[in-house]
Order: structure tokens, then sequence, then C-alpha cells
């Protein structure tokens, strides 16, 4: 059974190598290779679900050891896999989403020439993603992080003619580097104190490890995660990362790369739970993300720009959670599942909406989509419901839990974070109406107006036989595009109430991260009355604010706070005066020092050499007879001064 | 006889020759004041010798005979290729090794 660990990892891969290098010939069959191989994954994951669900609790691991990989006296380095409950979960997540995620990219990027290429590279991002989760030492983990970080690259960037999509995937490669090498330090000192990188001695030898160190390698693994997560300070490339297919940004967001830094951090609880420092620090990069994320989701107009504020968000609640310690291990994951759930839904069905509407991002050019796209419009709508928490669907569940765990989180720093999750809960409701007000609701603004800026060039051919100009004909899109939003709908509506009756997550996840209860300060049930009473008021100034009143076709001005966080709350111009101009600055001064001080020792010996030559190369006058004179003038100095040595 | 008036000659020979060498311009009477240097050394050295009653004076004589003769040999070469070439036996005339 172990061997289908290897099989798990190997089957995306191998898609990957086969449509990668399999060349044209493959155009017509390689999406369904992929999806099938997608799918073949998933079946292996649940056949080895299976058998975990067999075993007692306490043995739900299955290692496999594939090869020694660098085995040098002193650095072992293995390939070896570890599925336990912790692995499975994401397992099942990354490659059920991943599959449905493929299905629907079949009828997504049917006119796509390179639509091969683009399943290669989903392929890869699953593997990557996979390799990640499964693998049983940091090293390793690593070459899948480095992997998720690739694919993503690749997959961002898909459409490279478009210079943004460009820009944005180098962007989103060059902000995960920061964050992975915050990882590859954390592995290095890592390595240093406990002299291996398996995830067994590293994390049960955290007893017998000092604080200080502890809490460093904490430090650094939350930096890696803030980078592959999209955390403050690190969540600039999010947004931008929109510019990929739709598809991608599901996978993204849903099933890979996000999830990995959660992963990261509730898989190093140990190391966590030893240092109360970097704990606090995660919490309050969660709870900063999640607040940041949610007003830069209310601002944004692009319907896949304000998903995307909404994914910073959940992760932000996430991360909370998991630095909550073992009150809030099992919950992180747990709202990162239903979150796979309603997230994926929610973007299949905002592609699903562009299909539709000729590739137009624009709320505001939207409206009055629901009789058009009767099956879009209920996808959506179950899994906007699922996102704000709505009593019953997936994320009243876990969201729930995450607030409480917060408020059980005890003392100030308790009622902070608990209150910055209430008021997360509160904005969350605003900006998901919002989106659904602006557009399956309200007039339809997208009659007699030209769909596309003329700059725009079409990006996805779908839109190719309708004029510049054309009104858009909103439909519903073909079944292979449904069929995954239904599935998915489904996880959102029942998955939270699944998991959560008779605490069956907790129960299958609680021997790998462990669990406590915390002590709150406010009961269970106030803190859902609480979440309702926000969850109401957020509704309802959505609806006062666009579902009373027509919308404008064109953004008002809007306030202070509106404008930054159209901008993303101004994170890139911080990025450009601290880090760019900054950065500037000190390479200009290092330049400046290298050229006067450096090149001032250099040049200033060569000149002062030079010119000393230049002097005394007049003695060189070519009259034997001059040399002569200094002959025996030297000679003459030398007896002398040989005389006077002996005299004294 | 005192061997101290030896030593006398042999520096009135060497600043003759040493003099010689320094202002006159004809390469041949430039080689003869060297070949004087030469033996008033020769001479101080075996003076030398004979003062101290042993032969390192004496051997290091004949050393230097043994150069200077090949000494002669290749300077008076250059000495005949260079009238040859310039008509000239001055030294002050070969002054082409400058910068």
């Amino acid at each position: 059974m172990e061997n289908l660990i290897a099989l798990l990892v190997a089957a995306p891969l191998l898609g990957a190598a086969v449509l990668l290098c399999g060349g044209r010939r493959l155009d017509a069959v390689g999406h369904w290779i992929g999806t099938v191989l997608a799918f073949v994954s998933f079946a292996f994951g649940v056949i080895l679900f299976a058998d975990l669900l067999g075993k007692d609790a306490e043995h739900r691991t299955l290692m496999q050891h594939l090869f020694s990989w660098v085995p040098v006296e002193g650095f072992q380095a293995d390939v070896t896999f570890r599925l336990d409950q912790l692995s499975m979960t994401f397992v099942l997540l990354i490659t059920g989403v991943g599959s449905l995620i493929h299905l629907y990219s079949v009828g997504y990027m049917e006119h796509d020439e390179r639509r091969r290429r683009f399943f290669g590279y989903l392929n890869l991002f699953l593997a990557a993603m996979l390799l990640l989760v499964v693998a049983d030492n940091y090293l390793l983990l690593y070459v899948g992080w480095e992997g998720v970080g690739l694919a993503s690259y690749l997959l961002i960037g898909f459409w490279q003619h478009k210079p943004s999509a460009a820009t944005a995937a180098k962007k989103a490669f060059l902000v995960n580097r920061v964050g992975d090498m915050g990882l590859s330090i954390a592995i290095m000192l890592m390595f240093t104190t406990f002299g291996t990188f398996a995830f067994g001695p590293v994390l049960d030898g955290v007893g017998d490890t000092s604080e200080g160190k502890l809490t460093a390698i904490g430090l650094m693994l939350l930096l890696a995660a803030c980078g592959k997560s999209a955390q403050v300070p690190l969540q600039s490339w999010l947004g931008d990362a929109m510019e990929g297919p739709t598809p991608v940004s599901a996978l993204i967001h849903a099933a890979t790369m996000v999830t990995a830094g959660v992963y990261l951090i509730v898989r190093s609880g140990a190391i966590f739970n030893a240092a109360p420092d970097a704990q606090l620090a995660v919490t309050v990069v969660g709870a900063v993300t999640l607040l940041f994320g949610a007003i830069v989701g209310c601002a944004k107009d692009d319907i896949k720009k304000a998903l995307a504020g909404s994914t910073m968000s959940q992760i932000g609640y996430m991360i909370l959670a998991a630095g909550l310690g073992p009150i809030g291990y099992v919950f992180a994951i747990m709202h990162l599942v239903t979150h796979g759930f309603f997230k994926a839904g929610l973007f299949l069905g905002a592609g699903s909406v562009m299909h539709g509407m000729n590739d137009e991002v624009d709320m505001r050019k939207y409206g009055g989509l629901r009789k058009y796209m009767p099956v879009t419009f209920i996808t959506f709508g179950l899994g906007y419901l699922a996102i704000i928490g709505f009593p019953g669907l997936s994320g009243f569940f876990s969201k729930d839990k995450i607030i409480e765990a917060a408020f059980a989180k005890g003392g100030t720093e308790g009622w902070i974070l608990g209150g910055a999750a209430l008021l997360g809960a509160a904005i969350t409701a605003f900006y998901m109406t919002r989106v659904m007000l602006m557009t399956f609701f309200g007039e339809e603004r997208w009659r007699n107006q030209p769909t596309r800026s003329p700059e725009a060039p079409s990006a996805e051919p779908v839109a190719e036989h309708h004029g510049e100009h054309a009104e858009p004909h909103p439909h519903e899109s073909p079944k292979v595009m449904t069929i995954p939003m239904i599935l998915l709908a489904v996880g959102s509506v029942f998955g939270g109430a699944f998991f959560s009756i008779g605490d069956r997550f907790l129960h299958w996840l609680e021997p790998v991260t462990g669990h406590s209860e915390g002590d709150s300060p406010v009961s269970a049930a106030t803190v859902t009355g609480a979440t309702m009473v926000c969850l109401i008021i957020g509704v309802g100034i959505a609806y006062a604010m666009y579902g009373r009143r027509p919308v404008p076709a064109v953004a008002p001005r809007g306030s202070l706070l509106t404008r930054a966080a159209r901008r993303d709350l101004l994170q890139d111009d911080f990025n450009h005066v601290v880090l760019v101009r900054g950065g500037e600055h000190l390479t200009r001064s290092l330049v400046y020092v290298d050229h006067t001080l450096v090149d001032g020792v250099v040049n200033g010996t060569a000149a002062s050499v030079g010119g000393l030559s230049g002097r005394m190369r007049r003695l060189q006058n070519g009259f034997a007879r001059s040399y002569a004179v200094s002959m025996f003038g030297g000679a003459a100095v030398l007896v002398a001064a040989t005389l006077l040595m002996r005299a004294v | 006889m005192n061997p101290v008036n030896y030593l006398y000659l042999s520096a009135l020979l060497f600043t003759i020759g040493a003099t010689g060498v320094l202002i006159r311009r004809n390469a041949i009477v430039v080689f003869m004041c060297i070949e004087l240097m030469l033996n008033a050394c020769n001479l101080a050295f075996v003076t030398f010798s004979r003062m101290h009653g042993n032969l390192d004076g004496q051997v290091i004589a004949f050393f230097t005979m043994v150069v200077a003769a090949a000494e002669v040999v290749v300077g008076l070469a250059i000495i005949v290729s260079l009238f040859r070439s310039r008509h000239s036996a001055s030294v002050d005339d070969a002054s082409l090794m400058k910068l």
C-alpha cells in the first residue's frame, strides 16, 4: 500500500513530462491525458484514504522510502514519503479540486492553441504540490516548494504575449524567492541544530533545543509561509497573479500554492509550540492579512481581483488559526479544505461569467446575469453563502471555529485577535455581497457598450468572433465547465457540516496536530451570535450601497481609503518607495564609494607609480659615461656606508 | 719594501682608470682604462695575498684575468662593429638606448 504514495506523485509528473515533451502530435488528446492523470492521482489518493481509515487512529502513518538522495556521512537526505492524516487531507484536496479544475479547463481553454502545454503545466503544478505535502523531510519539501513556485510562474505568465502577464509572473516569482530564502535559511538552521531534516527527529528534538534557536527557525518558516501564502508583507504578487487564465487562479487559490504556507506552519507545529514569540508573530501576520485582504477586496471592480483579496483574507484566517497553536491547527486545516471548495467554485464561476461576457472582468459592466447563467448563478451563489459563513454552509462551521479559537487564546491578545477576526467576517460579508450584487443582480449594464477597451488584446480566443465593440451575449458555459462547478458547490454546502458534526475532522487530524480547547472568555454561542450580527451588518451595508441604488458604470472617485484600497492599500507604492528606491539609493552610494574610495586607492597608486617612473625615466639618457658616474657614485656611497658602519 | 706602497700604486692606477672612463670619449681608450682598473684591482688582490700570507687573493687575480680576457674579446668585437656602422668610436654617439 505504501508504494502507492510514489505513484500519487508520479501520475501528474508523468503527465507533465509526456505533455511537455510530446510535441504537437499530442495536441488533439493532450488535455484529456492531463485530466485523466489528475483523476488517476485522485483515485490513488482515495485508495490510500480508505486504507488509512481502516487502521487505528494512532497508526495512520504510511512511510515509503524510495531512495537515498544524498548519502553522505553526516548529511543524510532521503527521498522518503510520509502519508499521515495531515498529508492525506491535503492530497485529497489537491487531487480532488485539482482534477475538477483540470476538467473545467478542458472547456475553458478550448480555443487556446497552446492548451496541451497548459495542461502540462497544470500537471506539473499538481505533482510539485503533492511532493510538497507527502515529503518526509524539509529538504524534499523544499523541492516541491520550488516546483510549485516554478509551475505558478509558468501558469501566471501563460499568456506571455501580454506584457502585464509576463510582468505578473516575474513579480510572483521574485516575491516568492524572498519567502524561499526564509525556508532555505530555516532548513540550514535545522541542520545545524538537529543535524537532520527529517520531520520525525526535528519535531521530536524540539524539547532539547534553546528557545532562541526555535524562534529563529519559526520566524524563517513564517517568512517562507508569507511568501507562498501571500501574507503581509509578501502579499503583493497575489493580485497581479490574476493575469493568468482563470482556472490557474482557482488552482493557486484553492488547492495548491497558497495553502503551502499553512501546511508548513501546521506541519512544523512542534517548533512553533515551543517558540511563543514566533507564534505571536504568526498570529499578528494572520490578523493583519485578513483585514488587509478584506479591505482590498472591497474596493476592487475587477471580479478576479476582488476574489484574490478575499483569498488573501481567508488565508489570513488560516495563518491566524495556525498561529494559535494546538487550539487552532485543526481549524486552520478545516477552513483550508472548505475554502478550497468554495474558493475554487467562486473562481470557476467567475471564469464562467468571463467566458460568457467576452472576457470582461469589470463588475461595473456586469449586472443582471442571473437570468442568463442560471447554473453559474446558483453555484456561485452557494459559494458566496459558504464564504460569508451563512449558517449551515461550510464557511459557517470553519470560520466560526477560528473566531472561537482566537478568543480562546485568552488575555488581551485573544480579544484583539478575536475582534479582528469578527471584523474580518463583517468585511467578508460586505465585499462578497458586493461582488454578488454587481454581477448577478441590478440592471444589465453590459447592454449598449463596448465590452473591451481597445488596448486589451483578445486574451482568451473565445471572444475572437465578436467584434471590438460588440455587445456581449451572456450565455451559460458548456457542461464540462458547469459540472466541476456543481460538484464544488456541493462541497461548499455540505463540507463544513460533514466535518463538524460529531467533530469528525477534529478526531481525524488530532493525532498529528494535537488539540487543546483553550479557555475562551466568551461562550461559543456568543461568538456565533456575534458572527451572525457581523454577517448581517456586512450584507446589509452592501445591499444598501449596491442593491438598492444603481451601480455607476464608471467607478466614483471614492474616499481616501477606497482609493488606497484600489491600489492594493499602496502595497506596490510601499515596495517601490522602500525597496526599489531604497535599493537604488543603496547601490548608488555603493557605486559612489566604489568610484571614489576603492578606485581612488587603486588609481592613485597607479598614477603615483606612473608619475614617479616618468621622472626616473629621465635618468636613462643613453650616455654610457653618465651611467658610469652613477655606478661610481653608488659604489662610493656603499663603501662609505660600510666604513661608517664599521666605525660605529 | 713595505707592501702598503703597492696598495698606494693600486689606488693610483684605479683612480687614473676611473677618471679615464669618465672623461674620455674614445671607446678604445675607455676600454683600456677599464683594463687599467681591473689590473689595479689585481695588484691590490696580490698585495693583500702577500700581506695576509694566504693564496686566496692570487686565485682571485687569476679569475679576474680570465674574465678580463673574455671581456676583451666581446668588448673589442662590439667596438669594431660599432665603428663599422657609425664610422666613429665615440661612446657619446652611441646613445640610442634611452626612452
